[in-house]
């Protein structure tokens, strides 16, 4: 299933190209979703729930609707006819008690933001103004947010099917073997770590607009996507009941999605709907808050962690118990993030001979959580990276030491942790990132300064992650119905048109929020027909006219996305040797195509252009024998195997020992992403990847209070880095091509994020060791490492 | 209603408008000027930073009626006959931006910022310049770079 990395001559590939979406996006012109404003266009406002818990005993709408420019209150039992959402995503090999929104709730909410009625006006405000005059009749229940307290006996009950509020309960692993190990382990350390809540933030809030046309039944659906051809499957079969042919999905340009732009949300259904019953065409547009309380949350893991090691700091047993908090109703693929994507990946980079992971999905009266940035592979690392400074502590071994002696090593790959279902990793070299990172930090001298400062009574950290992550997502019998339990497939599709012209036109199922997919794929088509950037145009985010494809998620945009575009130039580029041969009175194996240019061997300076060959195929006057018109094709890339990014992250800090304030000084970053289509944007990628994981470690957390009251529900509240928060960062790459692709690339999207949070954690417990500190959970803000100091001094 | 007259990008406008609407809402709703972007409800996010009479402000901040015989500039109005502010020219060689929502308040903020002795600036006053304004892609990194490259005029620049 291997392939050989891709050699090009005209090759823009690797190069800093500077992104072609930019022009538009810098001078105001780009168009996202609050941007589109429809002839006719209506306005809808949306009436959440204030309790976290409660049963609807009846919607009173008639003074909303006489408030001047409403024209229409509608509640759940106006949609009872469509069904709730699908759960698209289920943990794989157990059974899992699946609760999921409506467009409106009908009788019964389970969390703080839960829609229950809305308004259509001619204005937003309009709209906006006459929430306030819907009377509820709410009958209120004991509410449950502790995600421990919440699988007790005796807590209140979210959905009768779920006992105990167990969504699933699912494990991977050898829990025999794993126990086994335990007992005759050398040392054991035990943990409880909590990856708390985060709240995602794309600056871009959520929306939708739609239209409905009666004659012939079709919706056109705009909304912030980052899979609108997943959207237009999941609204027309499982929702709406009628054909893919019938919903036109159109995703504008997307700010920030951070996976939360992945789902089906109620509102982009209640949208459509809404288009139907009012005849207009109608808009949605989030406030913040409601993006706060609404929008799906990420992480929020409570874990228990056995870990077994030999005194020379050898692991040999890992055990992981993990209470995944899920909300109090499923999102799209709420199961799948803390299974498939977190506990297949607790090996990290390590060889570890045994592992089990146990994960109980659990329903507590909270947002929804699903996917964020990392999805699962953040709380992973962050369990395997804090267990193995746990066990260097332990045992007073250097954490470097200590990740040397369990990386796999080049040698094992293909490796198969044994836990990864049938997948195996790709390729690595951690021994080359690390080594390199250290040299970065300067890490003999930074023990040295560490010391003297303890001597001055100053707390200096230092802290690592040596990361591995799975994203190409992914084969798709594995991740599919009958594997990892995702309901559908995980291809990706390109087509690639060459004009008359010689400009050429591509759409791919990837659509980009910010990753710079335009500029990416541009690389790959110039490089490989050899025409001029300028002459490509990508087209993104509508399903129609567009070939199926799976979207953007788990950094698979190049490594699935792009290779699907490779592939379908490389048909392209033969077909166009068959007519340049025909042109050039010559056999086809005689005539290569390099540089743009078609010739027979030893014969460079009588070529045909690619742009002369799109016009001789484009008219069709002379072509060989039974041989179509024009240059295009359609590739669909079903990828044999995941790709494994890896890498080394090292934090440095200062802790104050007066006010606990966490100073980070210096942050290193090693990270082997395969190769590289355009290290600006790969860089850019990490820079901002990083930002957000140090963030989780030190400032931000969605804080709920016992009566379900989301008290970080504005950005007053919630801590999102500032320019002032974070230092330059050390940003390096080595470059270890994945055999699993032609392109040989591996992803970027997420390792920043992925790799930066236990990083930072690492450091300031290495700062806070000579107090005897050895765990604090997330964020480590100044109050909570100022307490934990105050009472290890005490 | 009431009846407000200003000028924006160079254009002069009368409108009425009700006494509660934001700035941000009458540039984007009434004049069509989506380029100015809302990205929070508390004048924190600073995506709808605008000049007035030349100050940066956060035009989410400001009531349309506040604005009465003012000088608007947004960012379709900061590119003079055709040609990118530095600045703009900046974020695009920097790469200072990603999913481009923060970007026309974060080069608002910024050629304020830049004002007349820009080059003057050290790297922790322009991280401490764009403190009003929230970026959730880049980890601000390639926003400095940009805002120093601008201040600097056309030289290399270390991202």
């Amino acid at each position: 299933m291997t392939t050989q990395v891709a050699e090009t001559t005209t090759n823009i590939i690797g190069t800093r190209m500077k992104r072609v979406e930019d022009p538009s996006m810098i001078t105001g012109a780009a168009k996202y979703l609050d941007d589109l404003k429809l002839p006719g266009m209506a306005y809808v406002a949306i009436l959440r729930s204030p309790y976290a818990h409660a049963l609807i005993k009846g919607i009173d709408t008639a003074k909303a609707a006489a408030q001047p420019g409403v024209i229409g209150v509608y509640t759940g039992k106006d949609f009872e006819h469509l069904p709730p959402l699908p759960c698209a995503w289920q943990a794989s090999g157990t059974e899992n008690f699946v609760a999921t929104p409506r467009a409106l709730e009908i009788d019964r909410v389970t969390f703080t933001g839960a829609g229950v009625a809305a308004v259509v006006a001619e204005t937003r405000v309009a709209a906006e103004d006459a929430l306030a005059h819907i009377e509820v009749d709410w009958d209120p229940l004991e509410v449950v947010v502790d995600v421990e307290r919440a699988v007790e006996d005796g807590a209140p009950q979210l959905h009768e099917a779920a006992k105990g509020n167990i969504v699933m309960d699912w494990d991977c692993g050898d829990a025999a073997a794993t126990d086994k190990a335990l007992a005759e382990a050398e040392v054991v350390v035990e943990q409880r770590l909590v990856n708390q809540r985060l709240l995602p933030t794309p600056i871009d809030v959520r929306g939708a607009a739609a239209t409905y046309e009666p004659a012939t039944g079709a919706y056109t659906v705009w909304m912030t996507s980052q899979c609108p051809h997943i959207m237009r499957l999941l609204m027309t079969a499982f929702v709406f009941g009628i054909p893919e042919t019938k919903i036109r999905c159109i995703s504008p340009r997307v700010g920030g999605g951070f996976g939360t732009k992945i789902f089906l949300y109620p509102e982009y259904v209640l949208v459509a709907a809404l288009a139907d019953k009012t005849g207009r065409p109608v808009k949605w547009m989030e406030s913040r808050r409601e993006n706060y309380v609404a929008t799906t949350h990420g992480r929020d893991h409570v874990t228990y962690i056995k870990v077994g090691a030999k005194r020379d700091g050898t692991i040999t047993a890992l055990k992981a118990r993990t209470l995944a908090n899920l909300g109090g109703i499923l999102s799209t693929i709420a199961p799948g993030i803390p299974t498939t994507l977190y506990g297949r990946m607790l090996s990290g980079a390590y060889r570890i001979p045994n592992i089990h992971c146990q994960v109980l999905g659990v329903y507590t009266n909270t947002g929804m959580v699903d996917a964020y940035r990392g999805a699962g592979r953040p709380e992973a690392t962050y369990v395997v990276e804090r267990a193995v400074d746990l066990v260097a502590r332990e045992l007073e071994l250097d954490p470097v030491e200590v990740r040397r002696r369990n990386f796999i090593q080049p040698d094992d790959f293909p490796y198969d942790p044994g836990i990864l279902a049938g997948l195996s990793y790709d390729t690595g070299d951690y021994e080359k990132a690390l080594t390199r990172a250290l040299e970065l930090v300067g890490y003999e001298d930074f023990r040295k300064q560490q010391e003297a400062a303890r001597k001055e009574g100053r707390y200096l950290g230092i802290g690592f992650s040596t990361y591995v992550e799975i994203c190409g997502a992914a084969p798709s019998a594995w991740i599919g119905t009958g594997g990892q339990g995702w309901g559908a497939s995980m291809w990706e599709s390109a087509n690639v048109r060459v004009h008359l012209t010689g400009k050429v036109v591509v759409t791919t199922g990837t659509h980009s929020h910010g990753q710079g997919h335009e500029t990416t794929v541009t690389q790959v088509v110039a490089s490989e027909l050899g025409v001029p950037p300028e002459d490509v145009t990508v087209e993104l985010g509508d399903t129609q006219g567009a070939p199926f494809g799976y979207g953007t998620y788990a950094s698979r945009s190049a490594a699935v996305g792009a290779v699907a575009v490779y592939n379908a130039l490389q048909r392209i580029k033969h077909k166009a040797r068959r007519i340049a041969a025909h042109m050039l009175e010559a056999n086809v194996d005689d005539v290569e195509f390099e540089e743009g240019r078609a010739f027979v061997k030893g014969s460079p300076s009588s070529a045909k252009t690619i742009q002369e060959i799109a016009g001789a195929a484009a008219l069709a006057y002379d072509l060989p024998p039974g041989e179509e018109p024009f240059l295009d094709d359609t590739y669909y890339y079903d990828p044999p195997n995941c790709t494994f990014p890896f890498g080394t992250h090292i934090a440095v800090v200062e802790v104050d020992s007066e006010t606990g304030e966490v100073d980070l000084q210096r942050y290193v970053a090693v990270d082997d992403v395969g190769k590289v289509i355009n290290p600006m944007i790969v860089d850019g990628q990490v820079q901002g990847g990083i930002v957000q994981g140090v963030a989780q470690a030190l400032w931000e957390g969605a804080v709920y209070d016992e009566d379900g009251q989301l008290l970080t529900s504005s950005l007053m509240e919630y801590a999102v880095p500032k320019a002032t928060s974070i230092p330059r960062l050390q940003v390096e790459r080595t470059e270890t091509p994945t055999d699993v692709n032609p392109l040989g690339v591996k992803g970027a999207g997420e390792t920043g994020t992925i790799a930066s949070t236990p990083a930072v954690v690492n450091a300031v417990m290495d700062a806070l060791a000579p107090l005897g500190i050895r765990h604090l959970d997330m964020p480590l803000t100044p109050e909570r490492v100022w307490t934990a100091m105050r009472q290890a001094k005490s | 209603m009431i009846p407000i007259t200003l000028t924006v990008n160079g254009v002069r406008h009368e409108a009425e408008v009700e006494p509660r609407t934001l700035l941000v809402d009458f540039l984007r709703d009434d004049l069509d000027l989506t380029g100015t972007k809302i990205g929070c409800d508390t004048s924190v996010c600073g995506a709808c930073t605008v000049h007035l009479d030349g100050r940066a402000v956060k035009s989410c901040t400001v009531l349309a009626v506040q604005a009465d015989g003012a000088d608007v500039t947004t960012i379709e109005g900061l590119a003079t006959r055709g040609a990118l502010h530095p600045l703009q020219e900046a974020f695009w060689e920097q790469h200072g931006l990603q999913c481009g929502f923060c970007t026309p308040g974060m080069i608002m903020t910024g050629v304020e910022l830049l004002g007349s002795n820009g080059d003057r600036l050290t790297d922790p006053e322009i991280r401490r310049g764009l403190e009003g304004n929230l970026c959730r892609c880049t980890g601000y990194q390639n926003i400095v770079a940009a805002v120093r490259e601008a201040a600097a005029g056309p030289k290399a620049v270390t991202p």
